[in-house]
């Protein structure tokens, strides 16, 4: 089963999650496996270069047979393949980069590096299951899972499920928080972004420090749902400056300090408190941000991406915060947020459509950046 | 039959293509650590000059090291995503194999030696067997006296090949006056060697597993991380 359009093959290796990807005309998903390796890292408390890459390795080729397989499509199907170049870890790059290369040598078809922040751009653009797109040939996994993010019964815009540009983006994830005017494919303008951690890496090392698991995101999401939100007032980082720059940095030295004030007046501490509270000041300072870029953009359309979009207090602040300004808020659904080769399957369709297709002396770029900088 | 040898473990790269008739095509470069960019063209360019096409392949033979971590990667993943696209059978060899194989006409013990960094060498022993090389030791990886060692305490001549050979022969020489040293030309393993090794176990028809194929690293992987390096303490 072919879909309509091109089949793009794609693979996602830029971190600790080895995924592959068979997407339609650029916006059908016919199969994205995905497997984590967070419980190999989990004993390190985060990602260990070296293990990932090794991972890569082992896991990509079952996972790129299972992609074939789940899409009902063989590599003789396939028109394109496309790999993450970058940003990410180099060894874990060079494994995704080393194989999608090789397919569209061996097979005789093109290749595409693609840039992971774009990519999380893009995973707005794909068909998204329950929405107007038509379910999956045959109700497949990957193609029926209803939508999770419970947008419209908490009466909020409604979208097809599909994003278009122009729009002002908000990327947001362990190593990544970009405020981005999306203006076009292939136009893009950073407006704002973190000065020192990404908002992920906050949630990490807040969690850490609070003795939840790893990853600590989604741990602290759900201590922050039985935790009182008001319990302390940490400070809002950059919230009442200028721009749309954020910092992290202080807040999380702002909960550590708390939480040792606290212990040494030999008072109990509430770790769902403290986990509502940072997570409250982290949603704040992140939508106040996004709100005013989009007033500063002049756009009326949000895109919420990377895997700290599937936060649910960000989710619900931001829609909150849409739907008082009329605003359309796009978020994909948790396996689209993060990393994952649908989005890279999606990007490159992009690219192939502006005539652009990869080298095979290609090398990844571990800093690759969204917008290249002028020379 | 037509196989593709890859050899990216050290760091001089190279492929061939070559079948019983020997090798038809091949390419080599000695840059350091990139092979990521001079893999598929170096292939592309064996096949164009070949007059072959993917499609003329009948097998895939791949250095599985131990060496660089970066370029057995590479090699690997390449090797299989080649013959998971092609539905090829892919076979891979310890690149101190291909070492020994280079100067399997010696009376002497062969110990292949590559240099692991980090003052320490992969190495393992090897004597000549009719029409090839016998393995007398596990692949390991030492520092250079520790291998002295074991050479000054095994019977007989050693010639030693690999850049692991040349990089530390002070040491074995230290240890063992009568060592032969390697040239510059068995310093790294290549895929000549690989071709011709592995052409005969594809035409009987035997090949290794393409999921459970993976680089001879010889060394661990995980590092303790430093908690205090990250900003953070951890809970008391
Ligand atoms: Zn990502």
């Amino acid at each position: 089963m072919q879909g309509n359009g091109e089949l793009i093959l794609a693979i996602e290796t830029s971190c600790d999650e080895t995924s592959a990807s068979v997407v339609a005309g650029g916006r059908t998903i016919l199969s994205n496996v995905i497997s984590s390796q967070s419980d190999l890292h989990a004993e390190f408390g985060g990602v260990v270069p070296e293990i990932a890459a090794r991972s890569h390795l082992e896991a990509l080729t079952p996972v790129i047979a299972t992609a074939l397989v789940d899409a009902d499509v063989t590599f003789w199907d396939i028109h394109a393949v496309a790999a993450t170049l970058g940003p990410g870890l180099m060894s874990s790059l060079l494994v995704g980069v080393a194989e999608g290369k090789a397919i569209a040598a061996a097979l005789g078809i093109p290749f595409l590096g693609v840039n992971h922040l774009e990519a999380h751009l893009y995973s707005n653009l794909l068909d998204q299951v329950g929405g107007s797109a038509p379910p999956g040939p045959d109700g497949r996994a990957e193609a029926g899972e209803p939508r999770t993010d419970g947008r419209a019964e908490a009466g909020r815009p409604r979208t097809d499920g599909r994003a278009k540009w122009p729009a002002v983006a908000l990327l947001i994830s362990g190593g990544h928080t970009l405020l981005i005017h999306v203006q076009g494919d292939g136009d893009y303008a950073i407006l704002g972004g973190t000065i020192d951690d990404a908002a992920g890496e906050a949630f990490d090392k807040v969690a850490r420090f609070l003795g939840l698991d790893y990853p600590g995101g989604p741990e602290i999401d759900r201590m922050a749902l039985r935790g009182d939100p008001g319990a302390v007032r940490f400070p809002r980082p950059m919230l009442t400056e200028p721009g749309f720059d954020v910092s992290y940095s202080g807040l999380k030295t702002a909960v550590v300090n708390h939480v040792r004030r606290e212990e040494a007046a030999g008072r109990a501490v509430s770790v769902a408190d403290i986990a509502a509270s940072f997570q409250q000041a982290v949603v704040e300072v992140q939508v106040a941000k996004a709100m005013a870029a989009v007033e500063h953009s002049g756009v009326d359309r949000v895109l919420l991406c990377g895997g700290v979009a599937a936060n649910s207090g960000l989710r619900s602040g931001l829609g909150d915060a849409c739907a008082a300004g009329g605003v359309e808020l796009y978020i994909p659904p948790p396996e689209l947020c993060t990393d994952n080769a649908a989005m890279v399957a999606c990007c490159a369709h992009a690219l192939l459509a502006r005539g652009t297709t990869t080298p095979l002396d290609a090398t990844p770029d571990p800093n690759l950046a969204l917008v290249p900088p002028r020379a | 039959m037509l196989i593709l040898g890859i050899e990216t473990s050290t760091p001089q790269a190279s492929v061939a293509i070559g079948s019983e008739q020997g090798v038809v095509a091949s390419a080599l470069v000695a840059r350091g650590a990139s092979f990521n960019e001079f893999l598929l063209p170096a292939i592309g360019f064996c096949l164009k000059e070949a007059r072959l096409t993917y499609d003329n392949l009948g097998g895939v033979a791949v250095s599985l090291g131990p060496g660089l971590f970066s370029g057995m990667r590479v090699g690997v993943a390449t090797a299989k995503a080649l013959a998971q696209a092609l539905a090829l059978p892919v076979v891979g060899m310890a690149s101190l194999d291909l070492l020994a194989y280079d100067v399997r006409h010696s009376a002497k013990t062969i110990c292949a030696v590559l240099d692991a960094r980090r003052n320490e060498v992969f190495y393992a022993f090897y004597l000549a067997s009719p029409g090839g090389i016998q393995r007398m030791t596990e692949y390991a990886l030492a520092a250079p006296d520790h291998v002295g060692a074991a050479m000054a305490a095994r019977k007989g001549e050693t010639l030693m090949v690999g850049n692991g050979a040349l990089l530390h022969s002070q040491t074995f020489r230290s240890m063992d006056p009568g060592v032969e040293i390697g040239t510059m030309s068995t310093a790294f393993p290549n895929a000549h060697a690989l071709v011709e090794l592995v052409l005969p176990r594809l035409i009987l028809g035997k090949s290794d597993s393409l999921t459970e194929l993976r680089p001879l690293y010889l060394r661990r992987s995980a590092q303790p991380i430093r908690w205090d390096r990250m900003g953070v303490a951890k809970p008391a």
